[in-house]
């Protein structure tokens, strides 16, 4: 079979739909998450989402609707996706409101939701059938996409993409400087909590498909290669939704020649666009 | 001391200041501060560090909101229209990995949010503008390779490039070397002299304060003394405000 068959294939037309709309959605998200150092961010908020999974699996098991006929009632996500928004504004409180910086604030969200997937994934039997696996969770499983999921990751990437560019101008400008930012009249709090949420959403969506290695990936190396070499942000923004576009196809493409893991090949395939970034971007 | 009490002025008042006191959490930064600038008048803001001179900036500027007291800037709340502020902040704010042209910062003094393109209109404004400050070489270039001098030329241009009515400036002298900042306080002087607006600039200078100022504001929490700069920067003034004698480091008055 070569890559032209595979490509009339279903679930592996699903994976590239799905894997090109988290590249876009991430590649403009990830450009604020690197210039804002919020690179952990990406990693606390996937892990909420792992939590929030936990919670969700243990939730529709326990109150039968895993026995549901609606494909999306029974999907641990309508529970994971709320549970990360709180994970977002419990970080953004803690930041706001008491001396933390934003990793320790990222870190203890991190952990708490870790262990609260990790307790809740236990106490589920083990006979019961989820669809759906820790190490998938972890790990991912890009080619596993159902259709159901691609609807909400098309969905959720068509309005958060909106929605960032949007906000892009008074994003950046915040990003730049929040003080002059805010003596211009941008709100900036409120900008700072929107890209949370946004970032809550986005991450939680595409982790419970992609994984959370996949996914904090996404986030940060096709900003950071862009970053790079770029000298605007609006360069910047191009350029990492570019890596990410790149890195989904032929990352893709070769774990289907090489017979490899989807999900490590493309984080591997980011890596190798990002060292020639690191070196050219070193001699300007 | 020098009574702290507003100066009795004729005619339009930029900034006013009644009674202001700031706190944050316990500590009281600024306690009934109150001046009226005149419209077109400049005032040099100075005194020790920790004094408030900064917190000053960001009340005019409506980022911080007193406690106690009024402030008007052009006679409303601060933070109305701050289309008719141009604002210079201290050098160290911004982000030096931040990938950006000058054009692009000086851009934001027209668009009040940051250009994912800048349009030819906009283009040739903020060309202009730092032609005005001896910048324009500097226009594509990266704002990260920039020396602090130039650096605060491209804010100085940001600030100009709306036509400002008040330029509020916050240690425009800071990081910079001789030459470059008696250029700064040169092109201040020549774009209030050029456009009427008034200034508030705060300066650990005093001798920027007596030459390029037409009031100066000792603080130190609380006004020690506001007026002419000869009537102020007097050693007995200073020497409230500092805590100890300024031998030498003042200027002649």
């Amino acid at each position: 079979m070569n890559l032209a068959d595979a490509l009339a294939l279903p679930f592996f037309q699903r994976a590239v739909l799905a894997g090109l709309a988290i590249a876009i959605m991430s590649g403009v998200l990830g450009v604020f998450v690197v210039q804002r150092r919020l690179s952990f961010l990406g990693d606390g908020l996937a892990h909420a989402a792992f939590g929030g999974m936990g919670i969700g699996a243990f939730v529709i098991v326990t109150t039968g609707l895993i026995g549901s006929s609606v494909a999306l009632l029974k999907h641990p996500l309508w529970i994971a996706l709320p549970f990360s928004v709180m994970a977002a504004l419990a970080i953004a409180a803690l930041r706001k409101r008491t001396r933390l910086s934003s990793d320790t604030a990222i870190g203890v969200a991190f952990a708490v939701s870790v262990a609260l997937g990790v307790m809740f994934f236990s106490l589920i039997p083990p006979d019961v059938n989820l669809g759906l696996s820790v190490m998938d969770l972890l790990f991912g499983s890009i080619l596993g996409v159902r259709q159901s999921d691609l609807i909400v990751i098309l969905a959720v990437a068509a309005v958060a993409v909106l929605a960032l560019l949007a906000g892009w101008g008074r994003l950046a400008y915040a990003t730049f400087d929040d003080e002059l930012a805010r003596g211009d009249g941008v709100r900036t709090e409120a900008l700072e909590l929107a890209l949370f949420l946004v970032a809550a959403v986005v991450i939680a969506v595409s982790a419970t498909v992609v994984g959370i290695v996949l996914m904090a990936a996404y986030l940060v190396i096709p900003a950071a290669g862009a970053r790079l070499v770029a000298r605007t942000l609006a360069q910047m923004t191009a350029l990492s939704v570019l890596i990410g576009v790149a890195s989904t196809l032929v990352g893709l493409g070769l774990s289907f020649y090489l017979d490899v893991p989807s999900g490590a090949t493309i984080v591997l395939t980011q890596a190798v666009m990002f060292v020639p970034a690191a070196v050219f971007g070193a001699r300007r | 001391m020098t009574d702290a009490a507003p100066l009795q002025q004729g005619g339009a008042v930029c900034v006013r200041l009644s009674g202001v006191t700031v706190r944050f959490g316990d500590f009281e930064v600024l306690k009934g501060v109150s001046f009226d600038l005149p419209a077109g008048a400049s005032l040099a803001v100075v005194g020790p560090n920790g004094a408030g001179k900064s917190t000053l900036v960001k009340v005019i500027l409506g980022l911080v909101t007193p406690l106690e007291g009024t402030v008007a800037v052009f006679g409303e709340r601060p933070g109305t229209n701050p289309g008719r502020i141009g604002y210079v902040p201290q050098l160290k704010t911004f982000d030096r990995t931040f990938p950006a042209t000058a054009l692009e910062l000086v851009a934001t003094g027209l668009r009040r949010e940051w250009p994912g393109r800048v349009h030819a209109d906009e283009r040739e404004h903020a060309l202009v503008a730092l032609r005005r400050v001896g910048a324009e070489q500097l226009a594509t270039r990266p704002l990260a390779r920039l020396s602090g001098g130039e650096l605060q030329r491209a804010y100085l241009a940001r600030a100009f490039v709306r036509r400002p009515e008040l330029v509020l400036l916050d240690e425009p002298a800071t990081g910079v070397d001789y030459l470059a900042e008696r250029d700064i306080y040169d092109l201040l002087e020549e774009y209030q002299a050029d456009s009427g607006a008034g200034v508030v600039m705060v300066t650990h200078d005093l001798t920027a304060a007596r030459y390029h100022a037409d009031r100066v504001l000792v603080l130190n929490r609380t006004a020690r003394g506001f007026g002419l700069p000869e009537d102020v920067l007097c050693d007995e003034c200073l020497e409230d405000a500092f805590g100890h004698k300024h031998h030498g480091h003042g200027p002649r008055v």
